[in-house]
Protein backbone atom coordinates (compact mmCIF):
# COMPACT_ATOMS: atom_id res chain seq x y z
CA UNK A 1 0.00 0.00 0.00
CA UNK A 2 1.02 3.40 -1.09
CA UNK A 3 2.31 5.62 2.34
CA UNK A 4 -0.24 8.12 1.90
CA UNK A 5 -3.04 5.97 0.72
CA UNK A 6 -6.22 7.20 2.30
CA UNK A 7 -8.85 4.95 3.92
CA UNK A 8 -12.37 6.15 2.78
CA UNK A 9 -15.73 4.87 4.09
CA UNK A 10 -18.85 5.17 2.16
CA UNK A 11 -21.86 5.83 4.79
CA UNK A 12 -25.13 5.02 2.99
CA UNK A 13 -28.45 5.48 5.65
CA UNK A 14 -31.08 3.82 4.40
CA UNK A 15 -34.83 3.69 5.60
CA UNK A 16 -37.50 1.27 3.67
CA UNK A 17 -35.19 1.47 0.27
CA UNK A 18 -35.39 -2.19 -0.67
CA UNK A 19 -36.08 -0.88 -4.36
CA UNK A 20 -32.90 1.27 -4.18
CA UNK A 21 -30.63 0.04 -1.83
CA UNK A 22 -29.21 -2.44 -3.85
CA UNK A 23 -28.32 -0.60 -6.64
CA UNK A 24 -26.93 2.34 -5.21
CA UNK A 25 -24.76 0.10 -3.45
CA UNK A 26 -23.28 -1.45 -6.83
CA UNK A 27 -23.39 2.09 -8.26
CA UNK A 28 -20.77 3.58 -5.02
CA UNK A 29 -18.64 -0.14 -5.73
CA UNK A 30 -18.24 0.22 -9.34
CA UNK A 31 -17.55 3.81 -9.56
CA UNK A 32 -15.01 3.33 -6.91
CA UNK A 33 -13.64 0.91 -8.62
CA UNK A 34 -13.44 2.49 -12.08
CA UNK A 35 -11.88 5.76 -9.99
CA UNK A 36 -9.03 2.98 -8.75
CA UNK A 37 -10.26 4.31 -5.62
CA UNK A 38 -10.38 1.41 -2.21
CA UNK A 39 -13.60 2.13 0.50
CA UNK A 40 -15.59 0.55 2.75
CA UNK A 41 -19.04 0.61 1.77
CA UNK A 42 -21.30 0.97 5.39
CA UNK A 43 -24.93 0.41 4.98
CA UNK A 44 -27.24 1.81 7.86
CA UNK A 45 -30.46 0.41 8.03
CA UNK A 46 -32.69 2.75 9.91
CA UNK A 47 -35.53 0.32 11.10
CA UNK A 48 -36.56 -0.59 7.94
CA UNK A 49 -40.11 -2.38 7.85
CA UNK A 50 -38.75 -3.71 4.49
CA UNK A 51 -36.30 -5.61 2.43
CA UNK A 52 -33.81 -3.29 3.01
CA UNK A 53 -31.61 -5.57 5.30
CA UNK A 54 -32.13 -8.42 2.98
CA UNK A 55 -31.23 -6.55 -0.46
CA UNK A 56 -27.35 -5.71 0.74
CA UNK A 57 -26.90 -8.86 2.31
CA UNK A 58 -24.58 -10.19 -0.21
CA UNK A 59 -23.16 -7.36 -1.31
CA UNK A 60 -20.04 -6.14 -1.03
CA UNK A 61 -20.82 -3.64 2.30
CA UNK A 62 -21.25 -3.46 5.92
CA UNK A 63 -25.14 -3.53 7.06
CA UNK A 64 -25.43 -2.15 10.64
CA UNK A 65 -29.03 -2.33 11.75
CA UNK A 66 -30.83 -0.26 14.14
CA UNK A 67 -33.59 -2.13 15.84
CA UNK A 68 -36.00 0.53 15.51
CA UNK A 69 -36.36 4.21 13.74
CA UNK A 70 -34.06 6.41 15.28
CA UNK A 71 -33.72 9.24 12.03
CA UNK A 72 -31.34 9.77 9.69
CA UNK A 73 -28.94 11.61 11.73
CA UNK A 74 -28.46 8.91 13.91
CA UNK A 75 -27.52 6.62 11.06
CA UNK A 76 -25.39 8.47 9.50
CA UNK A 77 -23.51 9.37 12.70
CA UNK A 78 -23.17 5.42 13.40
CA UNK A 79 -21.67 5.16 9.97
CA UNK A 80 -19.49 8.11 10.97
CA UNK A 81 -18.66 6.22 14.09
CA UNK A 82 -17.66 2.99 12.60
CA UNK A 83 -15.66 4.71 9.71
CA UNK A 84 -13.84 6.03 13.02
CA UNK A 85 -13.15 2.94 14.37
CA UNK A 86 -11.69 1.19 10.82
CA UNK A 87 -9.75 3.64 10.73
CA UNK A 88 -10.94 5.80 7.87
CA UNK A 89 -9.51 9.37 7.55
CA UNK A 90 -11.92 10.27 4.69
CA UNK A 91 -16.13 9.76 4.63
CA UNK A 92 -18.63 10.44 1.75
CA UNK A 93 -22.53 10.18 2.69
CA UNK A 94 -24.61 9.39 -0.02
CA UNK A 95 -28.10 8.58 0.35
CA UNK A 96 -29.91 5.15 0.09
CA UNK A 97 -32.46 6.34 -2.24
CA UNK A 98 -30.66 7.02 -5.46
CA UNK A 99 -30.09 10.80 -5.57
CA UNK A 100 -27.02 10.96 -5.51
CA UNK A 101 -24.73 10.09 -8.21
CA UNK A 102 -22.09 7.94 -7.17
CA UNK A 103 -19.80 8.77 -10.53
CA UNK A 104 -19.41 12.29 -8.66
CA UNK A 105 -17.70 11.01 -5.49
CA UNK A 106 -14.65 11.33 -6.89
CA UNK A 107 -14.88 14.68 -7.54
CA UNK A 108 -16.49 15.13 -3.48
CA UNK A 109 -13.44 13.44 -2.26
CA UNK A 110 -10.75 15.64 -4.43
CA UNK A 111 -10.93 18.98 -2.13
CA UNK A 112 -10.33 16.30 1.10
CA UNK A 113 -7.55 14.27 -0.73
CA UNK A 114 -5.66 17.23 -1.61
CA UNK A 115 -6.56 18.86 1.73
CA UNK A 116 -8.28 22.35 0.38
CA UNK A 117 -11.03 21.43 2.42
CA UNK A 118 -12.29 19.64 5.66
CA UNK A 119 -15.81 19.27 4.46
CA UNK A 120 -17.02 19.04 1.03
CA UNK A 121 -20.72 19.61 0.04
CA UNK A 122 -22.43 18.84 -3.02
CA UNK A 123 -24.31 21.16 -4.35
CA UNK A 124 -26.89 20.59 -6.69
CA UNK A 125 -27.01 24.71 -7.31
CA UNK A 126 -24.33 25.72 -8.60
CA UNK A 127 -24.75 25.30 -11.80
CA UNK A 128 -27.70 24.59 -13.88
CA UNK A 129 -29.00 21.09 -14.61
CA UNK A 130 -29.75 17.81 -13.31
CA UNK A 131 -33.08 17.14 -10.93
CA UNK A 132 -33.35 20.85 -8.62
CA UNK A 133 -36.10 18.66 -6.45
CA UNK A 134 -40.16 20.71 -6.72
CA UNK A 135 -41.20 23.90 -6.20
CA UNK A 136 -41.96 23.57 -2.60
CA UNK A 137 -38.84 21.78 -1.71
CA UNK A 138 -36.69 24.71 -3.63
CA UNK A 139 -38.33 27.54 -1.61
CA UNK A 140 -37.25 25.38 1.73
CA UNK A 141 -33.86 24.90 0.56
CA UNK A 142 -33.52 28.65 -0.23
CA UNK A 143 -34.64 29.30 3.28
CA UNK A 144 -32.05 26.99 4.51
CA UNK A 145 -29.61 28.60 3.03
CA UNK A 146 -30.61 32.47 3.63
CA UNK A 147 -30.64 31.34 7.54
CA UNK A 148 -27.76 29.51 6.86
CA UNK A 149 -25.75 32.46 5.50
CA UNK A 150 -27.51 34.79 7.87
CA UNK A 151 -25.67 32.69 10.94
CA UNK A 152 -22.21 32.03 9.59
CA UNK A 153 -21.65 34.61 7.02
CA UNK A 154 -21.27 33.32 3.84
CA UNK A 155 -23.01 32.15 1.52
CA UNK A 156 -23.74 28.28 0.87
CA UNK A 157 -25.74 27.17 -2.10
CA UNK A 158 -26.97 24.27 -0.82
CA UNK A 159 -27.53 23.68 2.65
CA UNK A 160 -29.43 20.57 2.81
CA UNK A 161 -27.59 18.23 0.51
CA UNK A 162 -26.90 15.04 2.24
CA UNK A 163 -24.03 14.40 -0.17
CA UNK A 164 -20.96 15.44 1.31
CA UNK A 165 -17.39 13.83 2.19
CA UNK A 166 -15.68 14.68 5.03
CA UNK A 167 -12.27 14.48 6.01
CA UNK A 168 -10.97 13.22 9.36
CA UNK A 169 -11.04 15.81 11.52
CA UNK A 170 -14.85 16.37 10.41
CA UNK A 171 -15.36 12.85 10.54
CA UNK A 172 -13.94 12.80 14.32
CA UNK A 173 -16.56 15.88 15.43
CA UNK A 174 -19.12 14.08 13.54
CA UNK A 175 -18.77 11.20 14.90
CA UNK A 176 -19.03 12.19 18.10
CA UNK A 177 -22.19 14.85 17.96
CA UNK A 178 -24.59 15.13 15.19
CA UNK A 179 -27.83 16.36 15.01
CA UNK A 180 -31.15 13.24 14.96
CA UNK A 181 -33.10 14.45 12.61
CA UNK A 182 -33.06 16.84 8.88
CA UNK A 183 -29.61 16.83 10.36
CA UNK A 184 -27.40 18.91 7.13
CA UNK A 185 -28.19 22.50 7.80
CA UNK A 186 -27.48 22.22 11.30
CA UNK A 187 -24.22 20.42 10.70
CA UNK A 188 -23.01 23.61 8.70
CA UNK A 189 -23.62 25.56 12.02
CA UNK A 190 -21.17 23.40 14.09
CA UNK A 191 -18.87 22.66 11.23
CA UNK A 192 -18.51 26.43 10.89
CA UNK A 193 -18.02 27.13 14.92
CA UNK A 194 -15.60 24.06 14.55
CA UNK A 195 -13.64 26.24 12.34
CA UNK A 196 -13.62 23.68 9.44
CA UNK A 197 -13.42 24.64 6.19
CA UNK A 198 -15.99 24.16 4.16
CA UNK A 199 -16.27 23.63 0.32
CA UNK A 200 -18.92 22.87 -2.47
CA UNK A 201 -18.51 20.68 -5.55
CA UNK A 202 -21.35 21.07 -8.55
CA UNK A 203 -23.08 17.73 -8.91
CA UNK A 204 -26.13 16.83 -11.13
CA UNK A 205 -28.87 14.84 -8.65
CA UNK A 206 -31.26 12.62 -9.98
CA UNK A 207 -34.81 12.46 -9.16
CA UNK A 208 -34.88 9.79 -5.99
CA UNK A 209 -35.66 6.56 -7.55
CA UNK A 210 -37.82 4.80 -5.33
CA UNK A 211 -38.99 5.24 -1.52
CA UNK A 212 -40.43 8.08 0.48
CA UNK A 213 -38.70 11.19 1.14
CA UNK A 214 -38.59 11.58 4.83
CA UNK A 215 -39.70 14.95 4.34
CA UNK A 216 -43.48 15.23 3.37
CA UNK A 217 -45.63 18.53 2.20
CA UNK A 218 -47.55 18.67 5.49
CA UNK A 219 -44.37 18.18 8.00
CA UNK A 220 -42.13 20.72 6.01
CA UNK A 221 -43.62 23.75 7.39
CA UNK A 222 -42.96 21.87 11.11
CA UNK A 223 -39.62 20.95 9.67
CA UNK A 224 -38.44 24.55 9.26
CA UNK A 225 -39.52 26.09 12.18
CA UNK A 226 -37.50 22.92 14.19
CA UNK A 227 -34.65 22.89 12.41
CA UNK A 228 -34.37 26.69 12.22
CA UNK A 229 -34.78 26.52 16.37
CA UNK A 230 -32.06 23.93 16.21
CA UNK A 231 -30.31 25.97 14.09
CA UNK A 232 -30.58 28.98 16.09
CA UNK A 233 -29.36 26.84 19.36
CA UNK A 234 -26.06 25.42 17.71
CA UNK A 235 -24.84 29.08 16.84
CA UNK A 236 -25.52 29.98 20.68
CA UNK A 237 -24.15 26.51 22.29
CA UNK A 238 -20.64 26.87 23.74
CA UNK A 239 -18.66 23.27 22.52
CA UNK A 240 -17.78 22.55 26.61
CA UNK A 241 -21.48 21.89 26.93
CA UNK A 242 -21.04 19.00 25.40
CA UNK B 1 -63.37 34.58 61.26
CA UNK B 2 -65.93 32.45 58.81
CA UNK B 3 -64.33 30.10 56.43
CA UNK B 4 -64.43 30.32 53.18
CA UNK B 5 -64.56 26.57 52.75
CA UNK B 6 -67.81 24.80 53.15
CA UNK B 7 -67.76 21.53 55.54
CA UNK B 8 -69.09 19.61 52.45
CA UNK B 9 -66.12 20.89 49.81
CA UNK B 10 -63.82 20.11 52.58
CA UNK B 11 -64.96 16.69 53.19
CA UNK B 12 -65.22 16.00 49.93
CA UNK B 13 -61.28 17.13 49.14
CA UNK B 14 -59.72 15.56 52.05
CA UNK B 15 -61.25 12.18 51.15
CA UNK B 16 -60.21 12.96 47.11
CA UNK B 17 -56.68 13.53 48.35
CA UNK B 18 -56.07 10.45 50.71
CA UNK B 19 -57.88 8.65 47.82
CA UNK B 20 -54.55 10.45 45.26
CA UNK B 21 -52.13 9.49 48.15
CA UNK B 22 -52.98 5.85 47.40
CA UNK B 23 -53.31 5.57 44.27
CA UNK B 24 -49.58 7.13 44.49
CA UNK B 25 -48.90 4.72 47.03
CA UNK B 26 -49.94 1.78 45.21
CA UNK B 27 -48.17 2.40 42.03
CA UNK B 28 -44.73 2.91 43.40
CA UNK B 29 -45.40 -0.53 45.41
CA UNK B 30 -46.07 -2.16 41.77
CA UNK B 31 -43.00 -0.36 40.75
CA UNK B 32 -44.75 1.71 38.19
CA UNK B 33 -43.87 5.11 39.49
CA UNK B 34 -40.24 5.41 40.25
CA UNK B 35 -40.13 7.51 43.58
CA UNK B 36 -37.95 10.08 42.31
CA UNK B 37 -41.36 11.59 40.64
CA UNK B 38 -43.45 10.02 43.18
CA UNK B 39 -42.15 12.57 45.61
CA UNK B 40 -43.28 15.65 43.73
CA UNK B 41 -46.84 13.81 43.62
CA UNK B 42 -46.81 13.31 47.51
CA UNK B 43 -45.81 16.74 48.03
CA UNK B 44 -48.45 18.25 46.17
CA UNK B 45 -50.88 15.42 47.63
CA UNK B 46 -49.88 16.74 50.69
CA UNK B 47 -49.92 20.33 50.31
CA UNK B 48 -53.62 19.67 49.15
CA UNK B 49 -54.58 17.44 52.33
CA UNK B 50 -53.39 20.11 54.93
CA UNK B 51 -54.80 22.95 53.02
CA UNK B 52 -58.13 20.61 53.36
CA UNK B 53 -57.76 19.85 56.45
CA UNK B 54 -56.83 23.56 58.09
CA UNK B 55 -59.72 25.30 56.63
CA UNK B 56 -58.63 29.04 57.02
CA UNK B 57 -55.38 28.34 55.73
CA UNK B 58 -55.89 29.62 51.94
CA UNK B 59 -57.34 32.66 53.48
CA UNK B 60 -54.19 32.81 55.53
CA UNK B 61 -51.93 32.47 53.34
CA UNK B 62 -53.64 34.44 50.35
CA UNK B 63 -54.06 37.36 53.47
CA UNK B 64 -50.48 37.29 53.90
CA UNK B 65 -49.33 37.50 50.41
CA UNK B 66 -51.23 40.32 50.06
CA UNK B 67 -53.85 38.10 47.50
CA UNK B 68 -57.03 39.90 47.47
CA UNK B 69 -58.83 36.60 45.69
CA UNK B 70 -57.53 33.96 48.10
CA UNK B 71 -58.61 30.83 45.46
CA UNK B 72 -56.57 32.70 42.73
CA UNK B 73 -53.39 32.11 45.17
CA UNK B 74 -54.32 27.83 45.01
CA UNK B 75 -54.58 28.32 41.21
CA UNK B 76 -51.60 30.13 40.63
CA UNK B 77 -49.57 27.58 42.87
CA UNK B 78 -50.95 24.98 40.74
CA UNK B 79 -50.46 26.06 37.51
CA UNK B 80 -46.79 27.12 38.17
CA UNK B 81 -46.00 23.47 40.07
CA UNK B 82 -47.84 21.84 36.66
CA UNK B 83 -45.36 24.02 34.20
CA UNK B 84 -42.48 23.46 36.21
CA UNK B 85 -43.10 19.76 36.13
CA UNK B 86 -43.94 19.52 32.78
CA UNK B 87 -40.49 20.81 31.77
CA UNK B 88 -39.00 18.75 34.30
CA UNK B 89 -40.35 15.57 32.21
CA UNK B 90 -39.72 17.31 28.90
CA UNK B 91 -36.19 17.13 30.50
CA UNK B 92 -36.34 13.70 31.51
CA UNK B 93 -37.06 12.96 27.63
CA UNK B 94 -34.87 14.49 26.16
CA UNK B 95 -32.21 12.71 28.29
CA UNK B 96 -34.20 9.63 27.35
CA UNK B 97 -33.80 9.86 23.82
CA UNK B 98 -30.51 10.61 23.87
CA UNK B 99 -29.31 7.58 25.87
CA UNK B 100 -31.68 5.65 23.48
CA UNK B 101 -29.94 6.58 20.66
CA UNK B 102 -26.63 5.51 21.90
CA UNK B 103 -28.23 2.12 23.03
CA UNK B 104 -29.36 1.46 19.80
CA UNK B 105 -25.95 2.36 18.08
CA UNK B 106 -24.11 0.15 20.15
CA UNK B 107 -26.84 -2.76 19.62
CA UNK B 108 -26.11 -1.77 15.81
CA UNK B 109 -22.65 -2.09 16.16
CA UNK B 110 -22.68 -4.94 18.85
CA UNK B 111 -24.55 -7.28 16.50
CA UNK B 112 -22.52 -6.66 13.52
CA UNK B 113 -19.18 -7.18 15.94
CA UNK B 114 -21.07 -11.23 16.39
CA UNK B 115 -22.11 -11.63 12.76
CA UNK B 116 -18.04 -11.21 11.99
CA UNK B 117 -16.86 -13.67 14.78
CA UNK B 118 -20.37 -15.83 14.78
Amino acid sequence: MEPHKRTIAVVIPAFNEEKTIRGVVEDVCSSLHGQGMDAHIIVVNDGSSDGTAVAVRWLPCTLLNFPFNLGIGAAVQLGFRYARKLGCDAAVQVDGDGQHPAREIGRLLEPILNDSADVVIGSRFLLKGGSRSTLGRRIGIRYFNALVGLLIGRRITDSTSGFRALNCRALEICAEEYPDQYPEPEAIISFTKQNLRIAEVSVLMSDRQGGQSSINTFAGFVYMIKVSLAMLVAVLRTHQER
Amino acid sequence: MDSIVPLRIQIVSIIGSIIFLIVIGRLILKGKLREEYAIVWIFATAALLLLSIWRNGLEVLAAALGVFYAPSLLFMVALFAITTFLVHLSVVATKLQKQNKILAQELALLRNEMQKTG
